[in-house]
């Protein structure tokens, strides 16, 4: 019999060992993923403080490493609210640390993609990373060459240096090499960027590819959406774990203030009748509430119907005008609608859809529609088919809004949430549920009810402009053969006739 | 009647045709010069106004009437190739030059004016016909399917550089062809007292080489299948100009049945026309009752030739007792023959024996 060992792994060996689930697949998934996340950190960075996104991104290749696989050099500059120096290290070399962990619509959640990333580098290229941070103002500059310690996931510091900051520089860079295809990548990568730019119409992104080529999307707006607030967990959308972490750390020492002051839409009045319901002494102890009564609590919590429904203020979506001017941005098309639904919710968490149909312009015309998924502003590249929105779209009766595939037409659909329901760590695609389902299928449909009109406008003043060049087209020629066979020198008027059509134009014959 | 008297009736037909269209060109464009949209009115050429006229033995066009108006987008561009035909159709008789419907489809091309297909360069042309009463034939345009004369009859051209010109129709073994010059021709003598026509060009030469035509005293035609316009109104001037009787030999089959009675009564597709028919010439052949009687060899009619016995049937200008009892007898029998058959009894046996025996039948 063989014998069974036992031991222990750390956060960042696991996702050292199961980097498939963060994206990190083989090295041209590698290379996007890593870009990715250093981006959307520098956009979540500059947004936390309404500051229009600056964000310079370089990749330049160091050397080869295999056949098709090159090291290159990643390097992400932004504009951003900074990192202050003491969490520095922790911040880029201990997997599930983060200042995202709050309930507030953030592209970051897991504290984990930016460790993933500079993870991925070391151990392809066993170099350290570099990070660069101010939070600005008075502050200095601090540099800081760190690797990561994978089984006990703790940041290896190897080098800090302190500049003074003259120019009153805010914002963050990191730098670290990492192994990839690029060429491979390349593709996905720019459309990451194209559709990044869409769906953040207020940034600046520049991108310098390992051939020396400069890519940039530049903002045509500084409007930018209000930022989230940050929101306390709604009661339909606890579980027994969150319930207990609450126990250990509250301050309240009866059921009444607990549930007072940890939930969200749970006032003095919604905390008796819920206790009432319940069956739970207001003046209960919460830290001496057994297992199972935590338990009951979860589940009374989500049987109770008088909560009201969550806030959409902790979500922060783009708005129908941004939303607008990012397509337009992108796409140029010749007729573009937004439409932004009410709040919504599922398994109380908070959600709005975004959507939008562009016709024309640089639309490609590709048999099917193009379709664009963001969520909480990020675009969503892989597993299309697998999505909630492209699910929706292949059900809808197209031909009903006078839509047809062949069309040059571009959906978008943007989920926002406080918790997106993604199916996996890698962010690719959303999951099915039956209350977001709804909100997009409803919000298609009203855009698609938009671009009918459109198109069936369209179609009439095509068919108008068709009908007169019928005209213009026929009546010198009846005027010219008439006036040859009757032997006669000068032609009758049609210029009168051609007006008259004109006139009753649109009434059709 | 006289030679100059007949001459002068073409050179009156060509006249009144190139009048007729310089007519419609100033009522269209009378209409346009008072600021209106022009428009034609014509009969309906739609099956529901199509009658068959036991008078006239022909099919005949009811008192429905259609309005083109150039108004209508639907219209304007069928209107518009109106238009360009009459004005081409004037062309080419000022200038006595001819042409087909193969030849305006494409000649539209150099006036910009586009059909798109033949079809649709057909039905103008066919409009026109109905509009001004004429068949397309005055207008010169001739049909591309050739057949044949020959026979002792002298004729005399009228066609430009030809003009007062002769010719008798013996002068080629090979029979003369019925095309625009010798339609346009007056028929000045000829010794024959009947015309024979044939549907198949193989039956004709046997017929030339056998001398049927002093035999019989015949003029023959060779129809090469369906007759064309211009051939069914030839025969029908040999029928009322020379006062010869028609006789018309087919497959014994209903196509051929029908080759013969599309030179008798015409056609619906030619209803809006007059002078093509011939309602006095006969059938003498190949008939179901002679598949019987000679004991010709045969072939089973098949699913169509039914189909298109029960249709000739219900057909009112098969009302007559011969054509019905011939249908039944097809039916009843389920036989059909070609001409060619007789050449089981010999070469001459058709010459010989079955046509003088059918010229007395028919007579
Ligand atoms: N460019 C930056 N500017 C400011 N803070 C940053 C920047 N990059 C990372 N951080 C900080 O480091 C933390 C960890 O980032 P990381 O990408 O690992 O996780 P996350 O963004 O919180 O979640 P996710 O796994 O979804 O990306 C962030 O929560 C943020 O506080
Ligand atoms: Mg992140």
């Amino acid at each position: 019999m063989a014998q069974v060992t036992f031991e222990e792994i750390s956060a960042s060996d696991f996702f050292y060992r199961n980097r498939d689930i963060a994206g990190f697949t083989n090295p041209s998934r590698a290379i996007f993923a890593a870009i990715r996340e250093l981006v959307e950190n520098s956009l979540d960075a500059a947004e936390g403080l309404k500051i229009p996104p600056d964000i310079y991104v370089r990749l330049s290749q160091e050397g080869e490493a295999s056949k098709e696989t090159h090291v290159y050099r990643l390097r992400v500059e932004d504009n951003g609210i900074g990192v202050p120096p003491r969490h520095i290290p922790s911040a880029f070399g201990q997997v599930l640390f983060g200042s995202k962990y709050k309930l507030k619509q953030q592209r970051g959640t897991f504290g984990l993609g930016g460790k993933m990333a500079i993870l991925y580098g070391q151990i392809t290229t066993h170099q350290p990373a570099t990070i660069i941070s101010s939070t600005g103002g008075m502050s200095k500059i601090y540099i800081y060459k760190l690797m990561i310690d994978i089984q006990r996931n703790r940041p290896i510091i190897l080098d800090r240096k302190v500049v003074i900051n003259k120019e009153h520089w805010q914002g963050t860079v990191v730098e670290f090499c990492l192994e990839g295809d690029y060429l491979r990548a390349m593709p996905k990568i720019l459309e990451y960027f194209k559709q990044t730019a869409m769906v953040n119409p207020y940034a600046n992104l520049t991108f310098v590819d390992p051939k020396g080529r400069l890519y940039r999307f530049s903002r045509v707006t500084r409007d930018m959406p209000d930022p989230p607030k940050e929101t306390l967990p709604h009661p339909y959308g606890v579980d027994v774990e969150l319930l207990q972490r609450l126990i250990q750390v509250t301050p309240y020492n009866n059921m009444l203030d607990f549930l007072k002051n940890h939930f969200h839409r749970v006032g003095e009045i919604t905390a008796r009748k819920f206790l009432e319901f319940a069956n739970i002494s207001p003046s209960k102890k919460p830290n001496k509430l057994s297992h199972q009564e935590i338990v009951r609590l979860m589940q009374m919590l989500k049987k109770f119907k008088e909560f009201l429904p969550p806030d959409a203020g902790c979500l922060s979506p783009l708005g129908e005008e941004l939303l607008k001017a990012g397509i337009v941005k992108e796409l140029n098309p010749d007729f573009v609608v937004v439409h932004q639904r009410k709040p919504s919710t599922y398994a109380g968490h908070p959600f709005i859809i975004e959507v939008g149909i562009a016709y024309g312009g640089e639309v490609p015309r590709k048999g099917s529609f193009v379709i664009y998924r963001f969520a909480n502003r990020i675009p969503l590249l892989y597993d299309e088919a697998s999505d909630v929105s492209v699910k929706v779209i292949n059900s809808m009766n197209w031909r009903r809004y006078k839509v047809t595939p062949d069309m040059p037409i571009a959906i978008v659909v943007h989920v926002c949430s406080t918790k997106v329901p993604y199916k996996t760590v890698g962010k690719e695609f959303i999951a099915d549920r039956p209350e977001v389902r709804r909100e997009i299928a409803n919000g298609l449909r009203e855009v698609a009810r938009q671009i009918r009109r459109f198109l069936t406008k369209r179609e009439h003043v095509d068919r108008e402009r068709k009908r007169l060049g019928v005209f213009s087209k026929y009546l010198p020629k009846i005027a010219q053969f008439s006036t040859r066979l009757a032997g006669m020198d000068k032609s009758p008027d049609v210029e009168k006739l051609l007006r008259s059509v004109k006139k009753f134009g649109t009434e059709g014959t | 009647m006289g030679r100059k008297e007949r001459k002068t009736s073409v050179i009156e037909k060509k006249k009144e045709v190139t009048v007729s269209l310089e007519n419609l060109g100033l009522k269209i464009y009378e209409q346009m010069d008072k600021g209106y949209f022009p428009s034609i009115e014509m009969p309906s050429r739609s099956t529901e106004n199509i009658y068959y006229d036991p008078n006239f033995r022909q099919f005949i066009l009811g008192d429905r009437k259609v309005r083109r108006t150039a108004r209508n987008i639907r219209h304007i561009k069928p209107f518009t190739q109106l238009v360009w035909a009459a004005f081409f159709s004037h062309e080419l008789t000022t200038q006595r030059k001819t042409s087909t419907l193969r030849d305006v489809y494409y000649s539209a091309q150099a006036y910009e004016m586009t059909f798109k297909d033949q079809q649709e360069s057909n039905n103008i042309i066919t409009d026109l016909e109905t509009i001004l009463g004429f068949s397309r034939e005055d207008f010169n345009i001739f049909p591309e399917e050739r057949s044949a004369v020959f026979g002792d009859l002298t004729i005399e051209y009228t066609v430009p550089g030809y003009e007062g010109k002769t010719l008798n129709l013996t002068s080629h073994p090979d029979g003369v062809l019925i095309g625009p010059a010798l339609t346009s021709s007056e028929f000045i003598e000829t010794t024959a007292d009947k015309v024979i026509a044939i549907e198949k060009g193989g039956l004709f030469t046997r017929f030339i080489e056998e001398s049927v035509h002093k035999k019989f005293n015949a003029i023959l035609v060779l129809t090469a299948g369906q007759a064309p316009r211009a051939t069914r109104h030839f025969i029908r001037r040999l029928n009322k100009e020379l006062n010869l009787p028609v006789y018309i030999f087919t497959d014994g089959d209903p196509w051929g049945m029908h080759i013969a009675m599309v030179i008798i009564s015409g056609s619906a597709n030619a209803a809006h026309l007059r002078e093509l028919t011939t309602p006095d010439a006969k059938w003498s052949g190949v008939w179901a009752t002679d598949i019987v009687n000679y004991k010709l060899p045969t072939d089973p009619l098949d699913e169509v030739d039914v189909k298109r016995l029960y249709e000739l049937q219900r057909d009112p200008r098969y009302k007559d007792p011969l054509w019905q009892r011939e249908i039944k007898t097809f039916l009843k029998i389920k036989r059909k023959a070609e001409q060619e058959a007789f050449s089981r009894y010999g070469l001459t046996y058709i010459v010989d024996e079955y046509l003088p025996a059918k010229l007395k039948e028919t007579k």
